[in-house]
């Protein structure tokens, strides 16, 4: 891992030099295991199991995958999902994280280490989380140093944001896309620091992983040709650049197309295009170098108004072409969850299904205190830091932030993303602002023999909240960030560096000597400041996001109570229905039921078909009869729905029930939002609409929820139900879980016989039954 | 768990005999009929139609529908496999029988022979509703028809009918036309018509309604003309068979031996039609007729003989199914030309129609469509008079693997062409860029 920086050989302080090194390492291996220990809180406090929903899908597909091998899962075609439909899951899938935790299984096999494939994916999150730290290190030491980089990598090490998805058991994609994410980054600053085509190589290659990992990559393959952007726009533009970008478009369009789900989307998609047409710009630009180089200056105006005016004009038809394809696609070629990243509220007026997932709400400002914590304060001194001086190493890394920050305000989900952002920031302010303090507290007690030393290994300083001078050492950290860049590169960049020092170092170094009393104070309140964010981290990872989610657990005056009703009725279903039985659920629990109870379902999160999740919104929306025709034309046999009226557990079935509506009315708009809601109001008590109280999904929620009370009080909305005493028709319940959050009904077969109509009979027969009606029903 | 299923084993072993004598999937023909009469003479009045039952090897069990020992069900297990119940003016059956249980016994798969007449109770008019067939609610109306009535009819009040709309069917009504007009004194009865497992057996003629003979009319009739049934019979969807008939005389000795000539017909018929009608919709009543079985769906590649666990889109496929018809005694192949088989994913993408052999295989070859998802093979096949078959079996259809597709596409080698002459093009030139001086 460690590929520290070499020290200038041969100098004294070359022994000081080694000793920072091992202690790099050593402290590079520490961060590793805090950042893998502090994920396995969930593992100890609950035990080794997969969270949540998308890791059971991504679980049995590694199941799948150590089964039958890769060829087969590429091809593989699951008849278990989506139910008619079916799913090429080798086609829609994105490969990375399963062929990880594949290989990671099948080494670790072969080395006679018999861990079960579940073992390997309950643990690849906190692997990679320790991967992701390290990776860290590197990117943020590319920019300033490897100070600022061992606390950035410790800081991401336990950012609550990250934390949250990456517990052991959380077998997300995300686990190892955010490594992959920050490797590709710091591949690419790499690239641009030295100009090399070795690293512009392994970026293409990195990213290729980030592509196979997760649908973030677009985020890369946005900002990357932004940054080159922004170095062409402020005249930044070196042949490095050129070597960092231009490869990394070619071989990584080529390899991102090698991903079955990506495929032609690489070249199709406008989250693509960004990418294109810088690639396009910097040949341009790289075109105007050379030919700048050839001609004088005279020569050179003429032909650039020569290329200009017919460039402009080549230039407004091909754009004029590409617009006009664009337009032809009904979204733009954009796809619906980029569209509501650059309109937030695409999402809410056209895509329900995007905007009912609660990851993909706007998060609160609480959210940001609760996954960054103190980062959020540190993140601006990071960002000032980063501008004295502006290397392209640190400008990338503020337009990181500032992208990053910008999506995780459209969507909770990309707090994730802002998360690295965040640590390298922080990272970079904290080590700055330590550098400032130490290295005063150091010039006060070595007397006026000071500056030399010091100056030399830190090689980056300034920032310090009260000091705006563009001054300090920083020219040295422009020096040795422009050192390393080859030779090709080195003499182009002089031009430009040459009158920069020469003016900076006059006023250096005695603006950034701070009082001694001031320097240790501010050194405490760091430390202190510190302190709490590892205190948050620790509490965050310990009783925040180590839950499973399908094990609950509450804490009472009578001890914890421990609600395991998901897989006891998924148990349930395993052992009592037949294998090919089809269940119906809203698609939150598809992923599960198929991985846990092995049984065929309509719908799962993977929300690839709109209509047959509408289908299924319609049937949870619509009265018993409609809503059993609509199943048994799918040849549903069961209906699971998940009610938390009883134990008051919030996120259940009544509560989603309006997107279900929603979803339902966007593809069939015999279903109304309003006929749901009572003076715009959704609820469920005497007040709520007839609609409501005979949807599908009211009565199977409630079916005999009097009796647990008397009285039928439902704790999450806390009020009485509408309506207590109901029969079902065509439903039967088969099985109901210990805390009732999981009910399971079956579909009642169709009628033997057809009855006749007979209003007078019924009057008259009623006499001789009605004894026996009263009987069955226990209501009156 | 073993021990006992051992047992149950045993058990079964040593009563299949038994058993094998009674209703079952093999064995479709009822044999243990239980009659409920409310009147024990009418077993004598009606002589002739129980006794053909009786011919036919049917075990008659003749009970009063008041007898209080009356049971269907004995330890969870049906006594019976049929129930005749003549017994029009009983209002609560004895023993444990009741609407329901009669409902329950059908809804087993039991058949049932029903006859009203007038004044009928509630409890018949009830078990009917249950089938779906309305009876006039006005107890004490008949079915009146002053152009069809039978010119024996002495009283004049026109109550007597010789009805000849008979449903078109051979299954229900057997090969033989029945000639002579059947006739019918009774109450009427209406059909939902949505109502798709009842059906009229024989109709009304349009000049008939429903009403009090004895009283004046006051107002229109609610039952009139050809809506009027006067036996209907109901194929429950377990295939359960209904006969109802709204006449208990129309099985009578009297009836079946009487001659018939309908007003205004010329023909006069020695006998009428009671008795051939009667016998061949208590055939078909008891599965004596009518009754198929299927095989098992068969389905494989062409070439191939094993049924394969996945059809990839395109394939060729050959599906075949065996129909058997039951004659009585024995299973005969059914022969037809409009069995069809849908390949089906929400809606049916291919249906064909099987040919078959004579010997009652059906089969048919085709190419599954270019749509990957999980089909069904799907037999439905509702017949006039026939029991149903509702088959299916589940069988997944994915896409082209990944090295399906074929490696190289003729319109495309232009562009391979291009592709290797642009690579061989940049070596040459960065060769002579990098050595030429």
């Amino acid at each position: 891992m460690a590929a520290l920086e070499s020290p200038p050989p041969g100098t004294p302080s070359a022994m000081r030099h080694a000793f920072g090194n091992v202690l790099s390492v050593l402290i590079l291996v520490l961060i590793g295991v805090l950042a893998f220990s502090i994920r396995l809180f969930s593992v100890i406090k609950y035990e080794s199991v997969i969270h949540e929903f998308d890791p059971y899908f991504n679980y049995r597909v590694t199941q799948f995958l150590s089964k039958n091998g890769i060829y087969e899962f590429w091809n593989w075609f699951d008849d278990r999902t989506w139910y008619p439909l079916g799913r090429v899951i080798g086609g829609t899938v994105y490969p990375g994280l399963t062929l990880t935790a594949g290989t990671i299984w099948w080494v670790v096999n072969s080395l006679n280490i018999p861990l079960s494939v579940e073992t390997v994916c309950v643990f690849t999150a906190p692997v990679f989380s320790a991967f992701a730290s390290w990776a860290t290190y590197f990117l943020t030491k590319e920019v300033k140093g490897s100070g600022a980089g061992l606390a950035a990598a410790a800081l991401l090490a336990m950012v609550p944001s990250y934390i949250s998805r990456s517990v052991a058991g959380s077998y997300d994609n995300e686990a190892v896309a955010i490594f992959a994410l920050i490797f590709t980054f710091y591949l690419y600053i790499k690239t641009l620091n030295t100009g090399s085509l070795f690293y512009a190589t392994l970026n293409a290659i990195a990213y290729f992983y980030m592509v196979c990992s997760w649908g973030g990559y677009t985020f890369i393959i946005n900002l990357i040709p932004m940054h080159v952007l922004l170095c062409i726009v402020t005249g930044r533009y070196s042949p490095r650049l050129y070597i960092a970008y231009a490869p990394l478009v070619v071989l990584g369009t080529l390899l991102a197309a090698l991903v079955p789900v990506v495929g032609f989307n690489a070249v199709l998609t406008s989250e693509h295009f960004a990418s294109f047409l810088v690639f396009i710009i910097i040949h341009v630009v790289a075109l105007v170098y050379y030919i700048k180089g050839l001609l004088s200056p005279k020569m050179f105006k003429v032909a650039v108004t020569l290329v200009v005016s017919v460039g402009l004009v080549v230039c407004v038809i091909a754009v004029g072409i590409l617009v006009a394809l664009v337009a032809s696609s009904p979204t733009g070629g954009w796809s619906g969850r980029s569209l509501s990243l650059l309109d937030p509220t695409y999402a809410s007026k056209y895509i329900p299904i995007i905007a009912s997932v609660s990851e993909h709400q706007p998060p609160t400002w609480p959210s940001y205190f609760m996954d960054i914590n103190v980062l959020a304060f540190l993140v601006p001194a990071g960002i000032i830091a980063c501008f004295s001086p502006l290397s392209d190493a640190s400008s990338f890394v503020v337009l990181y932030i500032v992208m990053s920050v910008y999506f995780s305000g459209v969507m909770v989900r990309l707090m994730l993303v802002l998360a690295p952002a965040a640590c390298i920031m922080s990272g970079i302010a904290l080590s700055q602002a330590f550098d400032v303090f130490t290295a005063s507290i150091k010039y006060h007690l070595s007397g006026s023999s000071n500056s030399t030393n010091d100056a030399e290994d830190n090689n980056s300083t300034n920032n310090a909240p009260k000091d705006d001078a563009s001054a300090s050492k920083a020219d040295k950290s422009e020096e040795t960030a422009k050192e390393r860049p080859s030779k090709k590169g080195k003499k182009k960049e002089r031009e430009h560096v040459v009158d920069k020092p020469s003016v900076k170092s006059k006023t250096v170094k005695k603006a950034l000597v701070l009082p001694l009393e001031a320097s240790i104070v501010a050194l405490l309140l760091l430390i202190m400041l510190g302190a709490f964010y590892v205190i948050h981290c620790v509490w965050a990872a310990a009783e925040a996001y180590s839950a499973p989610s399908i094990v609950l657990t509450s804490q009472s005056r009578d001890g914890l109570h421990v609600f395991d009703d998901f897989r006891e009725s998924y148990a349930w279903l395993s052992h009592n229905t037949d294998v090919d039985d089809k269940v119906a659920s809203w698609w939150d629990y598809g992923y599960q039921t198929t991985a846990m109870a092995n049984r065929t379902v309509i719908v799962d999160n993977n929300t690839w078909n709109n209509t047959h999740i509408a289908t299924v919104g319609t049937a949870m929306s619509s009265p018993e009869k409609a809503a059993w025709e609509i199943f048994n034309s799918l040849d549903v046999k069961y209906v699971l729905v998940v009610f938390g009226g009883l134990i008051g557990y919030p996120s259940d079935d009544i509560n989603k029930f309006l997107w279900m509506v929603r979803i339902g009315g966007g593809v069939f708009p015999h279903i109304k939002e309003a006929d749901y809601l009572r003076d715009g109001q959704y609820r469920i008590d005497s007040e709520a609409t007839p609609t409501m109280l005979n949807s599908l999904m009211y009565k199977l929620s409630y079916y005999r929820f009097v009796e647990t009370d008397g009285k039928g009080f439902d704790r999450v909305r806390r009020t009485e139900i509408g309506k207590k005493h109901f029969k079902l028709t065509h439903f039967e319940e088969v099985f109901t879980s210990h805390h009732w959050m999981v009910r399971l009904y079956k579909l009642k077969p169709q009628k033997n016989r057809i009855r006749g109509k007979a209003k007078k009979l019924k009057s008259k027969t009623s006499s001789g039954s009605s004894s026996k009606s009263a009987k069955k029903n226990p209501w009156i | 768990m073993v021990n006992v299923s051992r047992s149950v084993a045993l058990i079964s072993l040593f009563l299949l005999p038994l058993l094998s004598f009674s209703f079952s999937v093999d064995n479709p023909t009822d044999r243990r009929v239980l009659v409920l009469l409310d009147d024990l003479s009418l077993k004598s009045s009606h002589s002739i139609f129980f006794n053909t039952l009786k011919s036919r090897g049917f075990d008659l069990d003749f009970k009063l529908a008041e007898d209080s020992k009356l049971a269907l069900q004995r330890y969870g297990q049906y006594l019976y496999d049929g129930l005749i119940i003549f017994a029009p003016s009983t209002e609560r059956f004895g023993g444990s029988l009741d609407s329901k249980s009669i409902a329950d016994f059908v809804d087993s798969g039991r058949d049932l022979i029903l006859s009203a007449d007038t004044s009928a109770s509630d409890l018949i008019r009830g078990i009917a509703n249950e089938c779906g067939v309305d009876f006039d609610e006005d107890s004490t109306a008949m079915v009146i028809d002053h152009s069809s009535f039978s010119v024996s009819d002495v009283d004049g009040d026109h109550t007597l009918i010789a009805a000849d709309d008979l449903v078109k069917s051979d299954v229900i009504l057997g090969k033989t036309k029945i000639e002579a007009p059947v006739l019918f004194r009774g109450v009427a009865h209406s059909l939902n018509p949505t109502n798709n497992l009842v059906l009229k057996v024989l109709s009304a003629s349009p000049s008939a309604y429903s009403a009090n003979p004895s009283s004046k009319l006051t107002s229109p009739p609610q039952l009139t003309g050809s809506a009027i049934s006067l036996v209907s019979v109901m194929q429950a969807r377990n295939n359960a068979r209904v006969v109802i008939s709204g006449s208990l005389q129309l099985f009578s000795d009297r009836l079946f031996r009487s001659g018939v000539q309908k007003a205004g017909s010329p023909n006069n018929y020695e006998k009428s039609g009671n008795e051939q009608f009667v016998t061949e919709l208590g055939k078909w009543v008891f599965h004596e007729r009518g009754h198929l079985k299927a095989g098992s769906l068969v389905h494989h590649r062409v070439g191939e003989t094993d049924e394969p666990a996945i059809y990839r889109i395109k394939d060729d496929l050959e599906f075949s199914v065996e129909i058997l018809e039951w004659s009585g005694k024995s299973w005969e192949p059914y022969v037809a030309d409009d069995v069809q088989v849908q390949f089906y994913m929400m809606s049916p993408y291919v249906l064909k129609t099987l040919s078959t052999d004579k010997k009652g295989l059906f089969r048919t070859s085709f190419k599954v469509p270019d749509v990957y998802g999980v089909f069904q093979f799907k037999v439905e096949y509702e017949k006039l008079g026939y029991t149903t078959l509702s088959l299916s079996k589940q069988i997944p259809v994915r896409p082209y693997r990944h090295n399906e597709y074929e490696r190289f596409i003729p319109t495309a080698y232009p562009y391979y062409g291009a592709c290797f002459t642009t690579m061989a093009g940049f070596f040459v030139f960065s060769f002579v860029y990098l050595y030429h001086k």
